[in-house]
């Protein structure tokens, strides 16, 4: 069965079905079909709300800048151009609403375990890895298990608020490095900096973690660690 | 970014992130394969910066708290309702006519309440009077008069204007000593009043303007 609204499209239209139907939806609540405005931001409420969460940290908070954004980006729908993903677009608003609300002092953000050593590294300083163990590769079914997932949402959660914010919008929004600057309204080389301290603090907390007993019980647990 | 041969574990722990991203340009690239061949440290920092990207850049990794859809679902329906509700012309109609009746209400009210029909049939303006003409204007009453009419109201706060200036200032010719400055339509009836202030007026009293006529 052809994907719905395909027909509107011509046959040199070079966009993926996905796509394709995500321009459609786009267009029709354009044109005022508002209705179908949950089914354009469907595939992304998760990524919405794992942005505004990065932020601020709170869920309550996080869930209410989540339908914010949604509504703004509802009400500024006919200023969408197709120049920008978007889902891009959609973050964008995300992140400016919980910037927003965090500014107005309207959440508490608990600030991560490792703001001292962030501090005292000072972000352009080079992060030194501590944890030089044989590393091999995890398995994704790990994510399976809840606790598993949990584990690493906290390990998350304990990092410092500027690079938590830049670890989740480029590696868990997937997005590349010059949008993540924009959202976020820093540069490029601030962006790559705490991307890299992020990624580092968080493979160290994950070494720990199996130290702790994070992975246990996986295949791979008899006999070899995961390096 | 790492140049060639010399190449040490700290320059790899700087750039591990770009080296996961691929961006890196080819000659530094190939200088950190290098070391990290020969580098157990460094290949441990490799593994578990990989390990990072991908284990939380799985889908899974995204989690809302149970409901989220749900509530997100129908606070949009709400708010769709009521911006729908505009796009259509039939939803314009009361607004706008109730917009057109205010306004219609607004405009009588405002020419009630500060344009005040004349109170008498008499009090009409003229035509053809001479805009340079000399005329006595006096409190109480919005009537100008040619000098020595007897029917000056107040003559103890008249005052002298031009014709074009009383009328601008919203006064009406005299039915009697400027008779024949008013429009035609009311002459007839003026006759009738005419008659009836000759009768009121026979103290044989005239008035010394010339263009008065009864």
């Amino acid at each position: 069965m052809p994907e719905a609204g395909a027909e509107l499209n011509t046959a040199d239209n070079p966009l993926q079905p996905f796509d394709r139907r995500e321009h459609d939806l786009i267009a029709a609540v354009q044109r005022g079909q508002h209705e179908l405005f949950y089914e354009l931001v469907k595939p992304y409420e998760k990524r919405v709300y794992a942005a505004a969460f990065a932020i601020l940290r709170n869920e309550p908070d996080a869930e209410d800048t989540s339908q914010e954004a949604m509504l703004k980006a509802l009400a500024n729908i006919r200023q969408f151009r197709a120049e920008a993903r978007f889902s891009t677009w959609l973050i964008q608003i995300t992140v400016n609403e919980a910037l927003m609300r965090r500014r107005r002092g309207r959440t508490i953000v608990m600030e991560g375990i490792d703001d001292h050593r962030s501090s005292r590294a000072g972000e352009e300083g080079d992060y030194a890895p501590r944890d030089f163990a044989d590393w091999r590769e995890i398995p994704s079914e790990v994510l399976e298990r809840k606790e598993v997932r949990q584990r690493l949402a906290q390990a998350l959660d304990s990092l410092d608020l500027k690079y938590r914010e830049v670890f989740v919008l480029r590696d868990m929004e997937h997005m590349n490095i010059q949008e993540t600057a924009e959202a976020l309204g820093i540069s490029v080389a601030s962006v790559k900096t705490r991307l890299l301290r992020a990624r580092l603090m968080l493979r160290d907390l994950l070494a720990a973690g199996w130290e702790q007993g994070w992975f246990s019980r996986l295949p791979f647990e008899k006999g070899n660690k995961p390096w | 970014m790492v140049s060639g041969e010399n190449v040490n574990c700290e320059q790899v722990w700087r750039e591990i992130s770009n080296y996961v991203d691929g961006d890196l340009d080819p000659s530094s690239r190939a200088a950190m394969d290098e070391h990290i061949r020969t580098c157990a440290r460094c290949a441990s920092v490799l593994a578990g910066t990989q390990n990072v990207v991908k284990l939380y850049g799985d889908e899974r990794m995204l989690e809302v708290p149970a409901g989220f859809g749900l509530r997100l679902e129908k606070r949009l329906a709400r708010t769709a309702q009521k911006t729908s509700r505009w796009l259509t012309w039939e939803a314009w109609l009361i607004p706008v006519a109730a917009m057109v009746l205010l306004i219609g209400a607004f405009k009588l009210t405002d020419r009630a309440l500060f344009h005040p029909p004349a109170k008498s049939i008499l009090a009409v303006p003229g035509h053809d009077i001479p805009p340079d003409m000399q005329v006595v204007i006096s409190d109480g009453s919005k009537v100008f008069h040619v000098a020595g009419c007897p029917f000056i109201h107040d003559k103890s706060t008249e005052r002298t204007i031009t014709a074009k200036e009383a009328m601008q200032q919203g006064y009406v010719p005299c039915s009697r000593c400027l008779r024949k400055y008013l429009t035609a339509g009311i002459t007839g009836h003026l006759k009738v009043m005419a008659n009836d202030d000759d009768d009121d007026n026979d103290n044989g009293e005239t008035l010394s303007v010339g263009s008065v006529t009864r």
